[in-house]
């Protein structure tokens, strides 16, 4: 008996003596200071030869990664991120230092930026380039905050209505069929397995409950984001399955599982390429959320130049161009456009390149913040209350 | 002693459940010969070109080895513990003996996710203390700790099988403890020892949730499997893949199986004839 | 060497140090610590501005499992499923490991372990996403319910699909344990039992289950523990949350780890205590 006390004892203790001294499990800040003002990156030097990234599949295909490796020495290896949450871990293992650079979409970079886990850049100075980006792009909050940018931009686009055409007829010009409890596609939607599509549910209202005042589909106060729930909850007995993965999405129109849903552009892509089933998509009358993806550079990177040529590799305009082409995303870099348009013919429509006026209807994913950027002052719900509130969504 | 009529029915459903243990497996190999991307039904047989792709993939050699890596130096711990350990619990009467086996076997009996979580927690401990990185050394050291049990289950059931006069006899001989590990209870702790090696490795190498928590950057068979499951132009390679694991684990498999059955057989006649 | 020997041989204590030693500083220092840290974690909280842990003791995220319903619904919909598979497991397995054990011709047994064995070694992500092929839209199962059942119902993406992968994915852990605890019954209490009079059924009841009880819930800890916490097979066949998925999202997407930590605990209870049950039946032993 005093042998197993004493040994529970020596456990207890070095337990409170571990939990004690180890550091949190976060970052430094890696040199931004609030008062001093942050530390920008504004020169590139010598390659270090070796390049890590952590990517979402299909942005780093080796037609275009090969070139880059020629020309600069620096070795890619690439660690493939399939959520922007599982970015967000990633970047922040082993204190930053794991990884050079993310493609980090609008719900991961604002909360990159806070943890101080990406380095301040002097894009301007650093990347001619960058002159030619989308002025909706320029300086987005979801990568630009107190006026430094956190990185450059890649590609973007809108989360559409993709929807089987054998099955929907006629097709949709709104996302009713998604939201509505007699949708004739109940038991065959899918929707996007994130809490950042609680978006989604909140643009919807936007339209269909206009008393709710919401003006940003991402800042939304208590009663808003629980408006949101509730109608999140009603579609979820209309979905087959959620899709986290694109992979889910296209597994589940080909074999028929689902019929509608909100979707990548890639999606629809891959889908169309396998020819089994027909797919089309839309812009629905409500608006559309969509994603613009930033490289962004941890503010620990081992190999701090090589991800800066990097930058600057995937900010030229041909670049742009292969991405575009592959991953049926829109480049940032409007002077992509002529050579896409060439490329595409009539199919060219659909990226809406160099279109501005379209990308600033878009509602692009940030993170949500307690600070609603209106005359609410400090009240929205932040993403651990959109997380909570996705839990008991798809819990229940 | 059963009737013919049960006999007939424990043989039949013996058939159903093993038709349905290997029908899944059926399915991977036909899609390994898919010719569409896709992993739809019903599959466009027939074509043998990704297994040069497969061959040809980059990502997937290191991977391979670092499996490979990961489950002999884990099995190789697992073997040192797991043994020294069913030795301590065989041999010696102390007080929390029945305790050590409730601890063994916590690592496999709590879900792979809190083993995952508790450990991946420690190593970021680990890192700011020592600077302790994810990667291989990481997850050599999550998968000995689960494969520890599966060794002192293996090794302490045979212990308790043998019979313990044949040391006694050995030291009566003149033998010292060495001689007597040696010569008398390695030898007849072999079988077991080989089983018990190759379920670990087999667990090892298929382990995924607890790899997926503490590799870092470092990839392994299943997490390769698992990131290019996920991506439909690479689907088909991962059947391939899967199709020739399963198919070269066969003789491995098989040897060991002979061996331990065999010496298995000849342990339980000895007890038989001593008893 | 023969002197290191006597020596280890009058000093019985060291031996034992030196045994038992090695594995338990392992099994502390690398595992049990790990979870004492782990559980210390689930006292403590993230804060919501800069998602850092903060170690600021309370039971604020005990409060919330027990107060929030999705917790509770995720808790029994894991319990069920993990009863369920279990059972159907046992099931399966045990007429398979009878007829091993007691039936069997020693060659026609060797192949049947053999072929039990070896779909373990076919990877576990491999065999999960077959199930997904077979059990989606237009799949193989779809095809035969619809045409030789007359039954239409997609079961894609449905608490049954993961039944019935788990099922799946254990059944090899369950049939050897069953198996090696019914090898091990002697021929000669059979015998004897079937001297005294009784007839087949009863020798089975009376004495060849009540010996294999051990090995039965042996194999139950398998299937019921890795059921309780997967969350990878809810994830690509099923749809509804179980409780690895809740901690792995926890972790994962909201990386609050503090609450991931408490909510781990649930299992772990729920482990203890079945495991409790399993050693007063003598599993341990039958491993």
């Amino acid at each position: 008996m005093r042998n197993v006390r004493a040994v529970l004892a020596v456990l207890a203790v070095m337990t409170l003596v571990v939990a004690g001294c180890s550091s949190s499990s976060t970052t430094d800040s890696g040199g931004t200071s609030p008062s001093g003002g942050p530390m920008l990156v504004d020169s590139i030097g010598k390659g270090e030869g070796t390049l890590s990234l952590v990517a979402w599949p299909g942005y780093t295909q080796k037609s275009w990664v090969d070139p880059f490796v020629t020309e600069t020495g620096c070795k890619v290896d690439i660690k493939y991120g399939n959520t922007s949450d599982q970015m967000v871990n990633l970047m922040r293992q082993g204190g930053g230092s794991l990884y050079d650079g993310v493609s980090a979409s609008g719900d991961a970079t604002n909360r990159l930026i806070a943890g101080g886990d990406v380095a301040g850049i002097d894009v301007n100075k650093l990347f001619p380039e960058y002159a030619n980006v989308m002025p909706t792009l320029q300086s987005p909050p979801h990568n630009t905050v107190g006026g430094v940018h956190y990185g450059v931009p890649y590609m973007w686009g809108p989360n559409i209505l993709m929807f089987n055409t054998d099955v929907v007829k006629p097709a949709p010009t709104t996302w009713e069929p998604v939201f509505d409890a007699n949708s004739p596609y109940a038991g065959k939607v899918t929707a996007y397995d994130s809490p950042i599509y609680i978006a989604d549910a909140a643009m919807y209202l936007m339209s269909h409950q206009p008393d709710l005042g919401i003006t940003d589909p991402y800042e939304l106060s208590q009663s808003q984001l629980d408006a949101a729930t509730e109608l999140l909850k009603t579609q979820a007995a209309l979905v087959k399955k959620y899709w986290a993965v694109y992979t889910d999405q296209i597994d589940g129109f080909e074999s028929g599982d689902m019929v509608i849903g909100t979707a990548w552009p890639v999606n629809q892509s891959v889908i169309v390429a396998d020819k089994k089933v027909p797919v089309s998509s839309v812009i629905p009358s409500e608006g559309v959320t969509g994603w613009a993806d930033t490289w962004m550079m941890s503010a620990n990177a081992p190999h701090p130049n090589c991800m800066l040529k990097w930058m600057e590799y995937t900010l030229r305009p041909d670049v742009q161009t292969q991405v575009a082409e592959y991953y049926g995303a829109t480049p940032s870099n409007a002077g992509s456009c002529e050579q896409l348009s060439k490329d595409l013919g009539k199919d060219a429509v659909n990226y809406h390149c160099g279109d501005d006026a379209f990308l600033s209807n878009v509602y692009l994913w940030k993170t949500p913040l307690p600070d609603c950027g209106d005359s609410r002052g400090a009240t929205c719900m932040d993403y651990n209350a959109w997380t909570q509130a996705w839990l008991n969504i798809r819990g229940g | 002693m059963e009737s013919r009529g049960v006999k007939a029915l424990l043989r039949v459903a013996s058939g159903f459940i093993l038709m349905f243990l290997y029908a899944p497996l059926l399915i991977v190999v036909i899609y390994a010969f898919n010719k569409n991307i896709s992993a739809s039904w019903p599959p466009n047989l027939f074509t043998t070109k990704w297994f040069s792709v497969a061959w040809q993939n980059p990502e997937l050699r290191p991977a391979f080895f670092n499996s490979i890596k990961a489950g002999v130096a884990a099995t190789s711990i697992a073997l040192l513990l797991g043994t020294l350990a069913s030795f301590a619990v065989h041999r010696f009467r102390f007080f929390g003996r029945e305790a050590i086996s409730f601890v063994l076997v916590l690592p496999i009996a709590l879900p792979g996710i809190v083993t995952a979580l508790a450990l991946s927690s420690a190593v970021e401990v680990g890192r700011s203390w020592f600077g302790l990185n994810f990667g291989l050394l990481t997850i050599i050291i999550g998968h000995a700790t689960f494969c520890v049990v599966v060794v002192y289950n293996n090794v302490i059931a045979r212990l308790r099988r043998t019979p313990g006069n044949l040391v006694e006899a050995s030291m009566d001989l003149g033998g010292d403890g060495w001689q007597t590990f040696r010569y008398v209870t390695f030898p007849s702790l072999k079988t077991a020892l080989l089983a018990a090696g190759l379920l670990a490795f087999g667990l090892s190498f298929d382990e995924i949730v607890v790899t997926i928590y503490l590799s870092g950057t470092t990839s392994t068979l299943p997490l390769w499997i698992f990131n290019n499951i996920q991506r439909p132009v690479n689907r088909p390679i991962v059947n391939v893949v899967a199709m020739v694991v399963l198919i070269a684990s066969l003789v491995p498999v098989y040897i060991a199986q002979r061996l331990a059955g065999g010496a298995e057989a000849g342990v339980s006649r000895r007890n038989a004839t001593a008893a | 060497m023969r002197r290191s020997s006597a020596f280890l041989f009058r000093h019985r204590r060291l031996r034992l140090t030196a045994t038992l030693g090695v594995p338990l500083t392992w099994m502390i220092v690398v595992y049990l610590l790990s979870i004492l840290l782990m559980l210390a974690t689930s006292f403590w909280r993230l804060n919501a501005l800069t998602s850092e842990v903060e170690r600021v003791w309370g039971l604020q995220n005990y409060r919330t499992i027990l107060t929030q319903p999705v917790y509770r619904i995720i808790t029994v919909r894991t319990l069920t499923m993990a009863i369920a598979v279990t059972l159907t497991d046992l099931a399966l397995a045990f007429p398979i490991a009878y007829f091993a054990a007691r039936v069997a011709t020693p060659r026609t047994r060797s192949i049947l372990l053999l072929a039990v064995v070896m779909p373990l070694w076919a990877n576990y992500l491999i065999r999960v996403f077959a199930w997904k092929t077979m059990l989606a839209g237009g799949g193989p199962v779809e095809y035969l319910l619809g045409h030789v059942l007359g039954v239409n119902v997609s079961l894609a993406a449905t608490n049954f699909a993961v039944w019935i992968t788990l099922t799946y994915l254990w059944l090899p852990f369950t049939i050897l344990p069953i198996y090696a605890a019914l090898e091990r019954v002697p021929g000669s209490l059979i015998e004897a039992s079937s001297d005294l009079g009784a007839r087949n059924f009863k020798t089975f009841r009376k004495i060849v289950m009540p010996l294999a009880l051990p090995g039965i819930v042996a194999a139950s800890i398998f299937a019921f523990s890795l059921s309780l916490g997967d969350y990878l097979t809810p994830t690509l066949v099923g749809k509804n949350l179980f409780l690895g998925n809740a901690i792995d999202q926890l972790v994962g997407t909201a990386q609050n780890r503090p609450l991931a930590a408490a909510i781990a605990v649930i299992p772990m209870i729920i482990i203890a205590v079945y495991l409790l049950i399993a050693r007063a039946f003598g599993a341990f032993e039958a491993l």
